[in-house]
């Protein structure tokens, strides 16, 4: 039915590093998701090679739990948004993972050109880190978007896919609904009735939708998971991240957005609010 | 359709009634509001009579009243004085012209759906606005009150030269006599009866509205010196002057000044306060409706713009929603727009038949009704409302106020708006969550099972409460919410009164808003509507220490009856809210309460008012309030019928119980049904009804609320009062 999507789960996962303060929880949390996800684990630094900065990197990772998932660590020198982009786009990569600040401040330069300009240009899923740690804390609650758009089979079935892997308890679908669709304002008391008809009419159809997606994910994903759906009225891609963090998810997921045409550049300013404020671990989706 | 009909039908005779009262104070209002702005007198009802009929039937609100405002009055005259340099009459022709642009203005408003507009000011700049209008009135027409000759003056020189005025009335009076002071002593009488009228609770007197006392005494004493044949002692100059036919010779707007600099700040002015008058009369009108419906204000916008239009080209001026004389139609049972209507018809037929008549009225006795209503915009109780929300609140009322007094309008809202912008950023010390956030939306509302969760991020100001309230005029008013502002770093004084309204609302259509999140937000004052910051704990203050002697006596009949007695104030209503009596009334709080821990009964003062701006009146009454242990039919039994017209309109019908004809005599009784009231009502209830002093009983099926007079009750009254209650309980519970 559905040509764009994914086999879920991945095999190579990049984890871009730098030698901030928060170094030693980067690396224990991403040997975890490598071992969770069953996947082998590069490690690229951009910048010079430095004998001493390597015994460092391989200090920490022997402490790891699961450190014989790292396969290869790799220097390179250039431009860090070029050199990962190439790397990732010339290789086997199928998750980027990032480390990032979660509001926009610090390091603003980093996320908040770096890795938007890479969640836009490589070609595979991403993966934003806001705060890793060394002991696990479990993935509790896993939201996802449900947006009507041709790539939200494969977040969804991603999301499940990850809850499975992480023992998840609850996924949320979000259906983002743009209160343009309603096409009635409300003013008084008679038009309030109608757009709240119309309101239950859209949810219902798009639950209904989003149920279409979940009927064909493989029964063992959704074993042990509460699923629900839950739809919002507001601006796209912003009400996303603020119900993740009112609903205190630990991750959310959503597809990335299309490299063509003008919808993608509607979209881009839709992830920009998530990405400008990130409201927990984020996973980008790309399907391949 | 058809039963909106028939409903529109029965209705119409209340609806003409209620629009005839208002015309009786809309026909002293329009003459010395468009006195006080520099036009024709005849003006202001012209407004009045083409804003009633358009609004009427384009409008989108449903009890509101539309007519010349006060907030435009120093703007008109501003524009009169200034435009016309000299020629007073020209003026007015360029001020039509500066009017008529405005109502174009305010139509594409509707049309552009900037009916929030008045959401973007801060409530404190406003209130100092208004205030600053207030002030301007009151100035501009106090020495008219006294019969006294001012020159052109600036507002600040005439309120500070007040006392003076006062020194100059009263030795006037005392060395040239009666005679030569009669203008002013009609002026001071009409202001003690605009001050007083509220105070006298005589049916009688209260069937005609003060300043249509005042016409009346004016007019009266003209005929009183023709009887006596004596020459009327106030000169010419002093009296209403009316065209001879009104609609012979119509001024109409003069463009020659369209390339002025100084007529288009007028046509600002004009737009922006005829704007912000309408908009925050609708929303309290609306919450004064007693089916709480909801208005249309972009529609309202379309006609208000559309009515001035008309208005100006036959010389009248800005048509606004105004709040006084609409919540007087409210309180005289309007249920519909025909209203409004009626009393835009009422006005037409008076200026035709009485012409003559309104000739006889002086200046003084409309300037006095016209001081009062500044004097109500300004009182001291307004600055010192405002001092209580917060220390910063009154800076930017106080500055609002005095920029708007010393220069004008316009420049006063952008000083209150800047003061308020300077008093955020150095409250919060930081630039930056305004400036990140300000243009991003900040609300996420979703709807989860039955209830709606409504969560606001980053910070909740003037400058961005309009997402909030987008949000949350999206959720019908019978539902429960919760709004969360624990993300929130910064909630200022506008969103929390934002946000009050709408509780107010909710509670009254059946739902419930909840607003969480604020415990850890810290505020330097205790009142509900305080600014609020995000900051460790602040302790509690301290309840009321010092006990009145009522208190104390209060507190010694708790003991002795082994109640629990609680002096202060409780802002916990929702129990009265469900009362039909409480409909059109805003409850503020209850206070020395005292209740039995064993059984739900209690007895509290309770203050609350009626009306708004000058009809406003705040009651403080005892009542007597205890949940049923079952469900009881809704009736009330009422005194007089002096609610009967409110309990109608909440759907209750007259009964009659048979073989009790004393009963039937002293009360009325009326309930929502005959058959399960009369079964209620025991022929051992009737008589112990019957053999007891007056009380006044209301059932809303959940529980009695049970008062004597609508004011305090004395200590013994109170004993008198909860043994009657709880009598009657006995009597219901025993049938039971």
């Amino acid at each position: 039915m559905d040509t764009k999507k994914t086999k879920e789960g991945f095999n190579t996962i990049l984890f871009g590093f730098a030698f901030s303060p928060t170094l030693n929880q980067n690396i224990t949390e991403v040997t975890r998701i490598a071992h969770y996800f069953d996947a082998e684990l590069v490690l690229l630094h951009v910048g010079a090679y430095n004998e001493q900065k390597e015994g460092e990197v391989n200090r920490i990772i022997n402490k790891t739990e699961y450190s014989d998932k790292v396969k290869d660590i790799i220097w390179k020198e250039g431009d860090p948004y070029s050199t990962i982009k190439n790397f990732v786009n010339n290789s086997e990569v199928d998750l980027l993972v990032l480390g990032a600040q979660q509001h926009e401040t610090l390091y603003r330069f980093y996320i908040g050109s770096v890795a938007r300009k890479l969640t836009r240009h490589v070609n595979c899923s991403v993966l934003l880190l806001i705060n890793p740690s060394i002991e696990r804390k479990p993935c509790q609650h896993i939201v996802v978007n449900g947006l009507d758009h041709e790539n939200t089979s494969a977040a969804i079935s991603q999301a499940f896919f990850a809850g499975h892997k992480l023992q998840s308890k609850q996924i949320t679908v979000v259906e983002e609904i743009q209160n343009s669709e309603l096409k009635i304002s409300v003013e008084d008391d008679s038009s309030l009735k109608k757009a709240v008809k119309k309101e239950s009419e859209i949810t219902e159809r798009e639950d209904k939708r989003v149920h279409q997606i979940i009927d064909d994910i493989p029964k063992k994903l959704k074993k042990d998971i509460q699923l629900k759906t839950q739809s919002i009225f507001g601006r796209r891609g912003y009400s996303l991240g603020h119900y993740a963090e009112v609903v205190r998810a630990d991750l959310l997921v959503i597809n990335a957005p299309k490299n063509t045409g003008v919808f993608s550049r509607i979209f881009t300013r839709d992830i920009e609010f998530i990405l400008s404020d990130l409201p927990t671990d984020l996973l980008i989706v790309r399907a391949s | 359709m058809q039963r909106n009909q028939t409903l529109f039908l029965k209705d119409l005779p209340k609806n003409m009634f209620s629009g005839f009262v208002v015309s009786l104070i809309a026909l002293p209002l329009g003459l010395g509001l468009a006195l006080a702005s520099g036009a024709p007198p005849i003006a202001g009802v012209l407004t009045a009579v083409v804003g009633g009929i358009v609004v009427s039937i384009l409008g989108g609100s449903h009890v509101t009243i539309s007519g010349p405002g006060n907030g435009l009055v120093i703007v008109v005259l501003g524009a009169i004085t200034t435009l016309g340099n000299g020629d007073n009459y020209q003026g007015y022709l360029y001020t039509l012209a500066a009017i008529l642009i405005s109502g174009v203005i305010v139509m594409s408003l509707g049309f552009l759906k900037m009916g929030r507009l008045s959401d973007f000011f801060p409530s404190s700049a406003i209130q100092g606005m208004l205030a600053a209008i207030g002030l301007g009135i009151l100035a501009k027409q106090f020495h008219v009150m006294l019969g006294l000759e001012r020159g052109k003056a600036s507002i600040a020189e005439l309120l500070l030269s007040i006392p003076e005025m006062v020194y100059e009335f009263s030795t006037k009076l005392l060395t040239m006599g009666f005679g030569a002071s009669f203008a002013g002593i009609i002026g001071v009488i009409s202001f003690c009866i605009m001050l007083f009228y509220p105070k006298i609770r005589n049916r009688y007197i209260q069937l005609i509205p003060a300043p249509m006392w005042i016409l009346l005494i004016s007019i009266g004493s003209t005929y009183y010196y023709q009887f006596v044949g004596k020459d009327y002692p106030i000169p010419e100059a002093l009296m209403i002057n009316v065209p001879e036919s009104i609609f012979a010779k119509l001024p109409f707007p003069d463009f020659s000044l369209i390339t002025d600099r100084a007529f288009w700040s007028f046509v600002i002015s004009l737009t922006l306060i005829a704007s912000i008058e309408s908009l925050l009369s609708i929303k309290a009108v609306d919450k004064l409706d007693p089916e709480s419906r909801r208005s249309n204000v972009n529609k309202d916008l379309k006609a208000l713009g559309f009515g001035t239009i008309l208005s100006s080209l036959i010389g009248g001026l800005n048509v606004v929603t105004v709040i006084a004389r609409s919540s007087v139609n409210v309180n005289n049972n309007a249920s519909n727009r025909s209203a409004n209507f009626f009393h835009a018809f009422f006005l037409l037929l008076f200026i035709l038949l009485f012409q003559q008549q309104l000739e006889r009225v002086s200046l003084t006795a409309l300037a006095a009704i016209l001081v009062y209503t500044g004097y109500k915009l300004a009182t001291p109780s307004k600055f010192l409302k405002i001092a209580q929300i917060g220390k910063e609140q009154l800076l930017i009322f106080v500055v609002t106020v005095l920029v708007t007094v010393v220069s004008n309008l316009i420049n006063g809202i952008l000083m209150g708006i800047l003061t308020t912008i300077i008093i955020h950023l150095f409250l919060n010390k930081s630039v930056g969550v305004f400036l990140r956030n300000v243009l991003k939306p900040n609300v996420l509302a979703f709807k989860e099972d039955e209830h709606y969760v409504v969560s606001v991020k980053h910070f909740c100001s003037f400058l961005n409460f309009y997402q909030l309230k987008n949000k949350i005029d999206r959720i019908p008013e019978n539902s429960n919410v919760i709004i969360d502002l624990s993300m929130c770093q910064f909630v200022d004084n506008t969103a929390m009164e934002g946000i009050e309204v709408y509780i107010d609302v909710f509670s009254k259509k059946g739902g419930e808003i909840e607003v969480v999140g604020l415990d850890k937000h810290g505020t330097k004052s205790e009142h509900p509507l305080a600014v609020r910051k995000l900051i460790p704990f602040s302790s509690i203050g301290p309840i009321e220490n010092y006990l009145t002697r009522r208190q104390t006596q209060l507190q010694t009949t708790a003991s002795e009856h082994n109640w629990d007695y609680r002096p202060n104030k409780n802002i916990d209503l929702k129990a009265l809210k469900s009362f039909i009596y409480f409909k059109t009334k805003n409850l503020n709080y209850k206070y020395n309460q005292l209740f039995h821990k064993d059984n739900d009964i209690s007895i509290f003062d309770v203050e609350y008012s009626e009306g708004e701006f000058i009809a406003k009146e705040t009651i403080k009454a005892t009542m007597f309030h205890v949940k049923l242990p079952f469900s009881a039919p809704v009736f009330t039994i009422d005194k007089e019928g002096l609610l009967e017209k409110l309990y109608h309109i909440a759907g209750l019908k007259d009964i009659q119980i048979a073989n009790h004809p004393t009963f039937n005599k002293r009360f009325y009784l009326s309930g929502k049904n005959e058959k399960s009231t009369k079964a209620f009502l025991s022929d051992e209830l009737v008589l112990f009804l019957e053999s007891q002093p007056y009380y006044h009983i209301e059932c809303n099926g959940k529980a009695l609320l049970i008062f004597k007079k609508e004011r305090l009750l004395g200590v013994s009254e109170i004993k008198a009062m909860s043994y009657f209650g709880e009598q009657l309980l006995n009597l219901i519970g025993q049938k039971k």
